[in-house]
């Protein structure tokens, strides 16, 4: 536990020390201050349209703002996603340092745990640069807040999973542009993997519709906190982190 | 200390390091010697668990590597041949991650940063960015992180490689200081021989993952140098010399088992004369030269340095052992 924290500490802190922590965040300030812009625009001119239109009921802002804006929180993250993680083991290799993390007295489950961790911290501190927008939301409105939370919750795991697919990949190569690259076109497959359910109904795409991380995300930015999601997400994070406990060991057997 | 029994490492079909043994008493610096690609690095790397043998054992302190990796780990300190930094971290900061990771307590971390800050001599370094760091001090922060948690066994992989020459002197007096303030056992790997004639007390040579010798360095010259070799440089005092009259009056002085011309140039030659088993002959060859007429120019004694013991030794072992690694290989 200790040695986690150790590594998570020091993982954290070379985000925050060197600017890719600063650049990812004012990127995605950037990008999702469009979005929901762009979100909370569309609203007004339904908003509009309904009353011209002598429609009394209140329109709601969590189904009308906050859910698509949440989805595209999910698809900007599958950019920025690659670029946390690219570098968690593949800089380590370049530059040596993996033979001192490897010769401490350490186990190689503390040191992906501590790692994953701390890409994982980096990218709820990005999702809080967008919850600041959605502040925004309660001065102006009333937005229930637990679905909100849900969805948040849902980035989260979701995010965890890439990561942890990320990390995975980082430890496959020496060279952080080739694990970012592998990094970003995976998690757009496990993104788009559903599409082949809206067209074909077969077992095949079925399961390939399952393996998507986005039927497993949308429930959660609905507000629905649904156990069988969960369990997804969580079984894909283990899933990677054990990939990357392999490689890893693997790392000395071939060195 | 360390203990090394019929180790050997593959990589693939590359045989890497191939039945080594040796062992290391506690206290002793050992230089690891051999030409690049020997294996030097490999076994390095075994005896701090960063690879798994393919075959046979090693232990440190007692505790297998393979077994008891975590145990073999604290008790080791570690500096690859490139040193293990992060060119983000100030050298204290960096200091104190590799002290926790290694298990140095939280009390007890500021404290033994700056110890090994001033042994190191890195002290005025310490709020520094190791990317701003010459390569010398980099160097010297690499060997500061191997020592952070007082290990009983260091290993230093090439720990003067790329360094100036006052650096690499100053290198050295902080091995020496290492190994005698602190009872380190100290395992260092070099290709420069005069190291380890200066710091170590023992010599493993290795050879394309062969074990050559493992010895004292007083040992090995001694062992192999059972009789005297001396550069006699003879000139004629008017004109030609006739170099082969010369190499067989010194082939007739007694005690001499070989003479070998070096050099002939018209008026002078230089030989290379041994003598038999314990004969000093050094007397009796510059009498003979100058009682045969001609001027003796320089007679000088040819120590055998550990380089020659080193070129003899991987000369000699790469013939024979060649063949049958090889053979492993094909």
């Amino acid at each position: 536990m200790k040695n986690i924290w150790i590594i998570f500490r020091k993982e954290l802190r070379s985000y925050f020390a060197s600017p890719i922590a600063y650049c990812i965040m004012t990127l995605y300030a950037l990008i999702f201050g469009f979005v929901f812009y762009s979100a909370v625009t569309y609203f007004q001119q339904i908003v509009m349209q309904a009353q011209s239109m002598g429609r009394a009921f209140p329109l709601s802002i969590n189904e009308i703002i906050v859910r698509p804006v949440l989805m595209n929180a999910s698809v900007v993250g599958l950019f920025l996603i690659p670029m946390i993680c690219m570098r968690l083991f593949a800089e380590e290799k370049r530059s040596g340092t993996i033979e001192l993390l490897m010769t401490s007295p350490i186990r190689d489950a503390e040191l992906i745990v501590g790692k994953w961790l701390a890409a994982l911290a980096l990218y709820a501190v990005i999702l809080l640069v967008s919850a600041v927008n959605l502040t925004f939301l309660f001065s102006y409105g009333k937005p229930d807040w637990k679905p909100i939370l849900v969805g948040y919750l849902g980035l989260v795991l979701e995010g965890g999973c890439l990561l942890a697919i990320g990390t995975f990949l980082s430890t496959l190569t020496r060279n952080q542009i080739i694990a970012g690259v592998a990094g970003f076109c995976v998690s757009l497959l496990l993104y788009v993997l559903n599409w082949v359910t809206s067209f074909e109904s077969s077992t095949t795409s079925k399961v390939l519709g399952y393996i998507s991380v986005v039927p497993h995300l949308e429930p959660f930015t609905k507000g629905v906190l649904d156990s069988r999601d969960v369990i997804f997400f969580l079984s894909a994070i283990f899933l990677g982190l054990f990939l990357t406990a392999r490689s890893t060991e693997s790392l000395r057997w071939r060195a | 200390m360390i203990k090394v029994e019929g180790l050997t490492k593959r990589y693939g079909r590359t045989l890497a390091v191939n039945n080594i043994s040796f062992q290391v008493d506690k206290g002793q610096v050992v230089g690891f010697l051999g030409p690049n690609g020997a294996g030097k690095t490999t076994t390095m790397r075994v005896l701090t668990c960063f690879l798994p043998p393919t075959a046979g054992t090693a232990s440190v302190a007692g505790y297998d590597v393979l077994e008891q990796p975590l145990e073999v780990k604290r008790r080791i300190g570690y500096l690859p041949e490139m040193p293990p930094l992060y060119p983000e971290m100030e050298v204290s900061e960096y200091l104190t991650f590799v002290g926790r990771l290694k298990g140095v307590s939280q009390s007890a971390i500021v404290r033994r940063v700056d110890e090994v800050a001033d042994l190191c001599a890195i002290g005025d370094m310490r709020d520094k960015l190791i990317s701003k760091l010459s390569k010398g001090y980099r160097q010297r922060v690499g060997l500061a992180q191997a020592i952070i948690h007082n290990p009983d066994v260091l290993v230093l992989d090439e720990p003067t490689a790329g360094l100036d020459p006052k650096q690499i002197i100053e290198t050295r007096q902080l091995i020496k200081d290492l190994a005698r303030a602190a009872a380190h056992t100290i395992i260092l790997s070099t290709h420069i021989l005069p190291e380890v004639e200066q710091t170590c007390e023992r010599v493993v040579i290795i050879n394309k993952g062969q074990l050559v010798a493992t010895d004292t360095v007083e040992n090995l010259t001694h062992r192999l140098r059972g009789s005297e070799a001396v550069s006699v440089e003879v000139e004629a005092r008017d004109g030609k010399l006739d170099s082969s009259a010369a190499q067989r009056r010194l082939e007739q002085v007694a005690g001499v088992s070989r003479v070998v011309l070096r050099t002939s140039r018209d008026e002078r030659a230089t030989f290379e004369v041994e003598s038999l088993q314990k004969q000093t002959i050094r007397g009796d060859l510059a009498r003979a030269v100058v009682e045969a007429g001609w001027n003796l120019n320089e007679l000088r004694p040819l120590a055998l340095s550990l380089e020659e013991i080193f070129l003899e030794l991987t000369a000699t072992e790469s013939e024979t052992a060649a063949s049958p690694a090889d053979g492993g290989n094909k």
